[in-house]
């Protein structure tokens, strides 16, 4: 029962902290964004513009819900649920600190700690295309299916060597549970080990989120705005918030399987997971101030042709470098 | 002068169609409707590759009453030429030059959308600026400046 | 022959759409992502402009060709004065030369900058679009302060310019020659290595050489396809056989090649606009005949002719003998032309306007069969539109 009340706890907790790191991620991006572009950016609401996203998420929540004519109603209401769930969910396996004792009880800082914590991960990344394509569907819209589409085949292709490129953490620390991972990197992070492998994680984590310059389900210059294109008000927001939380969740793991997670000196181990995460994100929202968007085509060529082979390739080569003990495992 | 050449040669070439020829200027030379097809592939072939314009002007007081204007320019010569064709009211048709210059497909339709001139062979001839059931033929000289409908109704099509 | 049947689906692109640059419509037929067929719809900013002048004395329609392309006011302006000075058989003082002309390449490279930031933006390349308005901010700043207007200037005049400069216009010119060149780097650091912007730019929507000179193409759309004709230097109107520059030509004729022309241009604009500023002569900026610019304020106190001449440019307004003209510029877009035709009063009989962006959205469906839908989004961009004047 206690283990249960925990459980909602923690799950309620995350959910408000996912919620307030989605506002600060938009405003921190729209920020940055501001400053890359040689201008203010949000200032007007609050002190520097801090409340910005209060007035936005107020904005969207007051607005219109505009439903297009013969849409599949079950469908349409379903998808930006299945978009901002799986976000969620995705948190629920990502330790932020290592565990501790408090009370005489074992504390570990996420929901769940399981063994092959990363699998679960992959599941829910997977789950997630559902959301868009089915969102792109059943809008009756052609720029949303034509979103709907390319999200699928987007995924489907960046989720292969994404997951290749992750097997090597794997490799290394000989488990499959982020908190063990993260402490198997205690003497060196593994991005010194598999560089390659996290600069594939991270393109493909990029190609995950939708984000610029793969941002090709809802390319706005060509399909007006993809899957989400007859979507209004909060159930935009619901999808909205699905890709910021994403971001968060995506550049976590990345900090967990090869920057050494929370580990640091001096500053508490919350601190250092949450300054490594920031970086990732500023990353993200560097990148997409600045390139411009791959063409169709050419992203599945690169996923298949160039991301996935260097994937294997670097796995291997893990592999051997851990087999010969070159690297200790 | 080229120029002057050039419309000696089209006259030779063609001594029925071309009516009048003017090489002081701006050259130009006035060239019958039934010869028009012939007299743009002549000059095409003497190097009048580019179709800078096409146009129409109404003068009601004449007859015949409308007059295409096509304007021809040789790149990298940089020749000009101007064509008139005369064409009346009654008949108001003329043979489209789309074969011989790419160029000139949405321009005849301006034409026929601006003036009601039909053009024979056009590949495509339908309304290009105004909406497709619109009446009339604004440039003409009789349509009034503030159009022939009240606003509302008009812009009702 | 293949057998096989392939089910199309057609997708409307505007005229509400974010990269068809204001209303262009244009039919897809697609298979999958790729074009069957395109035809673009226009007439959605159509204003009657034409039938309009008809009605307006011929100094009254400076103010509607502004308005036409509405980016690049001053070489309408242009155009359509000197097709009507050449019915006139007006000389222009020098000094209004050199003002037309260094005002028409600020103009010119405004214009390339606006399409620079939307093309960029249409590739999904954010940062472009800020930084070439912040660039372009400095000419309209320019164009403020000569004209008093930053987007319809309509400061030229039948016989010169309706004003010498202004006072701090030296200076301010001169800070924007200083800054531009930087500027002008920024932007093609931004993309010219950018390995994601070639591959979208590089092979796409190919048009050759002859190809091009048949749709009528002009400006940077003709010369990317390697065709070496620029008005400026073919048929120099506004003593611009005064100044030295290049005319960029391109070699593929993809939409990289024509990216390529207009970045070009804009250095060489910029030279242009250097040297009227080096060589500007002094004297009068417009003619000095009262039958066709107003004379001077003071003079209406002390002379009767002039308040006649003053009373009759106002309410009448000048003639222009019967006649009619072709006259064509070198238009940011190609070649501008103005066919003015004059029954002798003073109104234009007929006006009609050559709009390069017409013909040269005429050759769209050609660039963009056979490929994506995010290459026909590269075209569009490619052949610069202004819709204000496809339609006018």
């Amino acid at each position: 029962m206690s283990l249960l009340l925990g459980l909602i706890i923690k799950s309620l907790i995350l959910i408000v902290l996912l919620m307030s790191g989605f506002a600060g991620v938009m405003l921190f991006e729209r920020k940055l964004l501001g400053w890359f572009h040689l201008r203010l950016g949000p200032n007007r609401v609050g002190p520097w513009g801090l409340l910005q996203p209060l007035a936005d998420g107020l904005k969207l929540a007051l607005k219109e819900d505009v439903l297009p004519d013969r849409v599949d109603s079950l469908v349409y209401h379903l998808a930006p649920v299945i978009s901002l769930f799986t976000a969620l969910a995705a948190f629920a396996v990502i330790p932020v600190g290592p565990s501790f004792t408090a009370f005489g009880a074992r504390v570990t800082l996420s929901i769940a700690s399981p063994s092959a914590g990363i699998v679960y991960l992959l599941a829910i990344f997977s789950l997630a295309v559902y959301g868009l394509t089915l969102a792109g569907w059943s809008s009756q819209s052609k720029y949303a299916l034509l979103g709907g589409v390319r999200s699928t085949a987007q995924l489907i292709s960046y989720e292969l060597a994404m997951g290749v490129a992750i097997v090597g953490s794997l490799i290394l620390a000989g488990s499959g549970n982020l908190a063990h991972i993260v402490d198997a990197q205690r003497s060196m992070w593994y991005v010194v080990y598999e560089p390659l492998g996290f600069l594939i994680y991270f393109i493909c984590a990029v190609a995950d989120t939708n984000r610029p310059p793969f941002d090709l389900p809802e390319a706005d210059a060509e399909l007006v705005a993809g899957y989400h294109t007859e979507y209004s008000g909060m159930r935009f927001a619901m999808f909205f918030m699905a890709e910021y939380i994403n971001i968060i969740t995506v550049s976590a793991v990345a900090t967990l399987l090869f920057l050494g997670g929370w580990q640091g000196p001096v500053a508490p181990s919350v601190v250092w997971f949450l300054l490594k995460v920031a970086a990732l994100v500023f990353v993200f929202v560097w990148l997409r101030a600045t390139l411009p968007r791959l063409r169709y085509d050419r992203l599945m060529a690169f996923g298949w042709k160039v991301l996935l082979p260097v994937a294997l390739v670097q796995l291997v080569a893990v592999a051997a470098f851990v087999a010969w003990g070159v690297v200790p495992a | 002068m080229p120029e002057a050449q050039l419309l000696a040669e089209l006259a030779a070439a063609l001594p029925e169609g071309v009516r009048e020829a003017h090489p002081e200027g701006e050259a130009w030379a006035l060239v019958d409707r039934s010869c028009l097809l012939e007299a743009c592939r002549h000059l095409k072939a003497a190097g009048m590759n580019f179709l800078a314009d096409l146009t129409a002007v109404d003068y009601p007081e004449r007859t015949p009453r409308f007059e295409v204007v096509y304007h021809l320019l040789a790149i990298p010569q940089g020749w000009r030429l101007r064509l008139k064709v005369p064409v009346e009211e009654a008949s108001a048709e003329v043979d489209s030059v789309a074969t011989v210059w790419k160029a000139a497909p949405w321009a005849e339709r301006e034409v026929f959308d601006l003036f009601g001139i039909r053009f024979a062979g056009h590949p495509d001839l339908k309304r290009i600026l105004l909406p497709d059931e619109w009446e009339d033929h604004p440039l003409r000289k009789d349509f009034p400046l503030t159009g022939k409908k009240p606003a509302e109704e008009a812009s009702r099509g | 022959m293949s057998t096989t049947t392939v089910e199309t689906m057609v997708l409307n692109m505007g005229p509400q759409h974010p990269s068809t640059h204001g209303v262009l419509r244009v039919i897809l037929e697609l298979d999958g992502e790729t074009v069957v067929d395109a035809e673009p719809v226009i007439g959605y900013l159509h204003t009657g402009i034409e039938k309009t002048a008809e009605y307006r004395t011929w100094h009254q329609a400076i103010v509607l060709v502004d308005r036409m392309d509405y980016v690049a006011s001053v070489t309408n302006n242009l155009g359509y004065v000197l097709a009507v000075e050449k019915l006139l058989g007006l000389p222009v003082p020098p000094r209004a030369q050199y003002i037309r002309v260094m005002m028409a390449e600020l103009q010119r490279i405004a214009s390339h900058l606006v399409w620079l930031g939307t093309h960029a933006l249409d590739m999904g390349a954010v940062a472009p679009f800020w930084y070439g308005f912040q660039g372009r901010e400095q000419i309209l700043d320019l164009l403020e302060l000569i004209s008093g207007a930053r987007f319809h200037t309509s400061f030229l005049r039948v016989g010169g310019v309706a004003r010498d400069l202004p006072e701090g216009f030296p200076e301010q010119l001169q800070a924007f020659l200083h800054d531009f060149p930087a500027w002008l780097d920024t932007y093609l650091g931004l993309l010219d290595q950018n390995p994601i912007w070639l591959e979208r730019l590089r092979h796409i929507g190919v048009v050759s050489a002859q190809d091009a000179i048949d749709w009528g193409l002009g400006g940077p759309t003709l010369r990317g396809s390697g065709v070496n004709w620029d008005l400026r230097k073919a048929a120099p109107y506004c003593s611009y056989d005064h100044f030295d520059f290049r005319v960029p030509v391109g070699k593929t004729g993809d939409v990289y090649d024509r990216y390529r022309v207009r970045m070009e241009e804009m250095a060489q604009s910029l030279k242009i606009v250097r040297q009227a500023f080096d060589g500007l002569p002094e004297g009068p900026v417009k003619v000095e005949d009262p039958h066709y610019s107003l004379p001077p304020r003071p003079l209406l106190g002390q002379s009767m002719e002039s308040l006649i001449h003053h009373f009759k440019l106002a309410s009448e307004a000048f003639s222009v003998p019967a006649g009619e003209t072709y006259t064509a510029i070198e238009g940011p877009r190609g070649e501008l032309g103005f066919y003015l035709v004059s029954d002798g009063g003073n109104r234009p009989y007929r006006m009609r306007v050559r709009p390069p962006c017409f013909y040269n959205l005429q050759a769209l469906p050609a660039m963009v069969r056979g490929r994506l839908v995010a290459d026909v989004v590269a075209c569009i961009g490619s052949i610069d539109i202004i819709l204000g004047e496809v339609d006018r």
